[in-house]
């Protein structure tokens, strides 16, 4: 294996160039940021670099219109914090991979957010990174730039790029501009809990939750053997949470009726905005999972009813440890070992629907179906279109699927 | 009415009989229809202006009809024009003389309500208000509301992406959209996401919402359902100027307010509409806003007193509060009856779609009031303000010769216009054929040719609905090529256009 080339991108010109050169000679490239999420995905044999932390920059930020366009290589965490200057946010709330891959907290960047599309809590209520997704600015694997979408909310003009590059994992083009579309931060939260539901009537409190009008933003269960992890935890049972955001009067008022609703499941207890908070960063990040490596960890997207008893299976089959969040149609299983169990894991997702993610695996595990395999002509339709942004094949190949 | 299409395949229509034939034997029955007077009803969709026969209609009822219906056109070299209900606003559905014109609305079951996990799974031709209908008993809406969702169907708002007054807090199509079932040219089917978020792998379904019917043909939408707010209350304020209306948007997002729905009408539109529904609107302001709040009770009457202190603060003339559900949908009546109502002022109107950052309201207006001077036509104009999607209303008649031809010319000029002050042509209507020329306005030549590649992944002849999005044809092999050499693009100072 021959020595990997880093090569530094500080402007879009110099990303053009970078990209139509190894375009022209065929040189396989690996798209980075900060380099926070290069263990996601299958392992990538390339011979450069691309390091886009210098592309860095918020270019526009009006509050008032909701909109932020800014460089590939931003941190986040200026980005987070500029916005919170405004009291605003980026709603869906990313997941900080950090800590799953035993590196610190809060790095990463704009970029690496949006290639992998990795939503937290708030994406059950208010939609994924690529839903907030308004425009871009790209180099395809052709070397050339090339615009899509805009910074306005709503806009139809030709096809919809940006949000089907969102979570492409810098397999079609590496983003030089991403604009988004940002949202007001809630005023105040709070979170009601359920202590010592079984899966089955967790995922029924969630969908009664869910099916009510108490816009609850976040939906999570945690089982007995995870939730006594947590240090404020009152007894060795489960806990399911629902949160609740908003100005203070309207979380008052939902505070009331989600308890009617929640009453025929158990006794409510209210956590205070700081605890809430702390709480959902826990769930976010999949912080009862941190530390844990080289043990396999997956991510798994199904239908809302599915998830807990999901996760129960996963648990008795194949020893894994799980927690589900959005109402139950996220569920993160960490397996006993280094060993993926791939098989069995689609196997027990395959009747309810889905997809499964090994989100951290040793590079052995991941040189597998990291991202759940597709069927034949969604394969051969994803390859087609691989092919029409990056034709020769040099973007993070293989990261999503062997050979593509 | 001068509109450019593709030039017809003489190959095809020599074949007429036999396509005829051949369709027939895929869909029997009622299914194919090809006398001049039956086809009538297809030769246009909303956009009334333009009008071609197609070469045959065929309505299939079933996937598998669907998928060699599809097989035999690709085989044949066959162009195929989908169509929903025909409400487009852009041309989308606009048939080809050479080309099969495949109606879905036999696609009209709701195969499953799932309350538990919150989505229906429902066909195609299912009309959008149909779906709210079958689970608004249950306290279920599906949130997108384009003004159409009468008549319009989920299959048309998954071509299109369709939009409506909600969409600042709720979303667009894409937003709300878990899944569907899809056949390509080919005759493939392709299934993208499900009950669950997030589809998985690339995110094809992003690029399906909204485009146009040219990637492929949906057979099954599945759509997140949503419970209905417990109550909707709305305010109406009058501003002296379009300046102060925009300013109360802006001071109302700042301050940390999603509003369901904010709606604004110009001078001419309050008048229009007053004068058609007489729902006592103020004729005394330049600018009337609707600001609609939904939620728990408490949570409407708080935001009701911070919208009003923010109103006052920006020079507010009137302001009025709805008591009631009714007096609410009364303040909405006079809306949603803009267009019939600017309709009465004039025998003919040309609505525009395009979307502005929301400050350049005032000068795009401006601008506007320049460009009507110049043309010699009136325009109305109605505004969903929180997301910056303008509809002008230009006035005409059609019966004066060259009248047409004026207001298209004002209409072209006024989505330049947005584009220059950073907008785009169009928020909700789509591109289809109407504004189709004008995609060089925003785009590049690769950043069209970017978009026109991801056509051929999907149809590598170009046979799905062409002639709509698209200014120029390409065939897919000459898109495909690289010109690189020596690792430089050809003339990188030459200024692309």
């Amino acid at each position: 294996m021959s020595m990997t080339e880093q090569v530094r991108i500080s402007d879009e010109a110099e990303l053009v160039a970078a990209v139509a050169s190894a375009a022209a000679s065929g040189t396989r490239l690996a798209i980075a940021g900060r380099g926070t999420k290069q263990g996601i995905g299958r392992p990538l044999e390339v011979a450069r670099v691309l390091d886009l932390s210098a592309l860095s920059g918020v270019t526009l930020y009006e509050p008032e219109e909701l909109v932020l366009t800014a460089r590939a290589g931003t941190p986040l965490s200026e980005i987070t914090a500029l916005l919170a200057q405004n009291r605003q946010m980026l709603a869906f709330e990313p997941m900080d991979t950090g800590p799953i891959f035993g590196a610190a907290a809060g790095d990463g960047t704009l970029g690496g957010l949006f290639a992998c599309n990795l939503s937290g809590p708030r994406r059950l209520s208010h939609g994924a990174v690529r839903d907030h997704a308004l425009g871009i600015r790209a180099v395809s694997g052709r070397g050339e730039v090339f615009k899509s979408g805009g910074r306005v909310m709503k806009n139809v003009t030709g096809y919809d790029l940006p949000r089907m590059l969102a979570g492409s994992f810098g397999t079609l083009a590496v983003m030089s501009d991403i604009t988004l579309k940002v949202l007001p931060t809630p005023e105040t939260e709070e979170t009601l809990v359920v202590f010592g539901l079984d899966p089955a009537s967790a995922a029924r409190a969630m969908s009664a939750a869910m099916g009510s009008s108490c816009e609850v933003s976040g939906a999570a269960t945690l089982p007995a053997e995870i939730a006594r992890r947590r240090p404020e935890a009152p007894a060795d049972v489960s806990v399911t949470a629902f949160r609740l955001e908003g100005f203070a009067p309207s979380v008052r008022a939902r505070r009331a009726m989600l308890i009617s609703v929640l009453m025929p499941f158990g006794a409510v207890e209210v956590l205070d905005e700081a605890a809430s908070r702390a709480f959902w960063v826990l769930v976010r990040d999949a912080l009862p999972f941190a530390g844990t490596a080289p043990r396999a960890l997956w991510r798994i997207s199904t239908a809302p009813m599915a998830g807990p008893v999901l996760g129960r299976a996963l648990s008795e089959a194949l020893g894994a440890e799980t927690f589900c969040d959005w109402a139950g149609g996220l569920v993160w299983a960490l397996m006993p070992d280094e060993a993926a169990r791939a098989a069995d894991v689609r196997a027990a997702l395959a009747p309810h629907g889905g997809h499964a993610t090994l989100l951290r695996g040793t590079p052995e595990a991941r040189a597998g179906a990291v991202f759940q395999p597709l069927e034949a002509n969604l394969a051969a339709l994803t390859a087609r279109v691989k092919a029409s942004f990056d034709p020769r094949g040099i973007l993070n190949p293989g990261r999503m699927y062997a050979g593509m | 009415m001068s509109l450019r299409l593709p030039a017809a395949d003489e190959s095809v229509l020599a074949r007429r009989a036999q396509i005829i034939a051949d369709l027939s034997a895929i869909v029997p029955g009622e299914g194919v229809i090809f006398h001049e007077r039956e086809m009538k009803p297809y030769e246009s969709d909303g956009v009334t202006a333009y009008k071609q026969m197609p070469l045959v209609v065929v309505l299939p009822q079933t996937t598998e009809q669907v998928s060699r219906v599809l097989k035999y056109c690709h085989a044949g070299g066959i162009r195929v024009v989908p169509r929903g209900a025909g409400t487009s606003l852009s041309g989308g559905a606009l048939p080809l003389q050479d080309g099969v014109l495949l109606g879905m609305g036999k696609f009209n079951r709701i195969l499953d309500i799932d309350y538990a996990n919150r989505c229906a799974v429902v066909q195609p031709g299912v009309t959008n208000l149909g779906i709210t209908r079958a689970v608004e008993h249950e306290g279920f809406y599906y949130a997108p509301d384009p003004s159409s969702q009468i008549a319009c169907t989920i299959g048309g708002n998954v071509g299109e992406n369709s939009g409506g007054v909600h969409t600042l807090k709720y979303g667009l199509t894409t937003n709300n959209v878990l899944g569907v079932e899809m056949v390509l040219i080919t005759g493939e089917v392709v299934r993208l996401g499900g009950r669950h978020l997030d589809a998985g792998g690339l995110d094809l379904l992003a690029a399906v919402i909204g485009s146009e019917g040219l990637l492929g043909v949906v057979t099954e939408v599945t759509v997140r359902l949503l419970k209905k707010p417990d109550v909707a209350r709305a305010v109406l304020v009058g501003f002296p100027t379009s300046e102060d209306a925009g300013d109360c948007v802006a001071k109302i997002i700042a301050a940390g307010i999603i509003p369901a729905g904010i709606e604004m009408m110009d001078r001419d539109a309050i008048a229009a509409a007053e004068a058609f529904v007489k729902v006592g609107y103020p004729l005394d302001v330049e600018a009337l806003l609707i600001v609609e709040l939904d939620g728990p009770e408490a949570e409407c009457a708080h935001l009701l007193e911070e919208v009003s202190r923010i109103a006052a603060a920006c020079n507010s003339s009137t302001l009025r509060v709805s008591r009631t559900e009714e007096e609410r949908l009364g303040f909405w009546a006079g809306r949603k009856a803009a267009f019939p109502a600017v309709g009465r002022l004039s025998p003919d109107y040309l609505c525009m779609d395009g979307t502005i950052p929301r400050k350049q309201l005032p000068l795009v207006l401006t601008r506007m009031r320049e460009l009507s001077a110049r043309y010699g036509l009136r325009v109305a104009n109605v505004f969903h303000a929180g997301d910056g999607n303008l509809h002008p209303l230009i006035l005409y008649d059609a019966n004066q010769p060259g009248e047409m031809d004026k207001a298209e010319a004002f209409g072209a000029d006024i989505l330049r216009l947005c584009v220059q002050v950073g907008g785009v042509l169009t928020g909700e209507h789509g591109v289809g054929v109407e504004k189709r020329d004008l995609m060089p306005e925003m785009f590049d030549a690769t950043d069209l040719a970017h978009q026109q590649r991801l056509k051929c992944a999907f149809d590598d002849q170009g046979l799905l609905n062409p002639g709509k999005v698209f200014p120029t044809l390409h065939r897919c092999a000459e898109l495909g090529r690289m010109h690189v050499s020596g690792g430089q693009v050809p003339f990188p100072d030459l200024p692309r256009f």
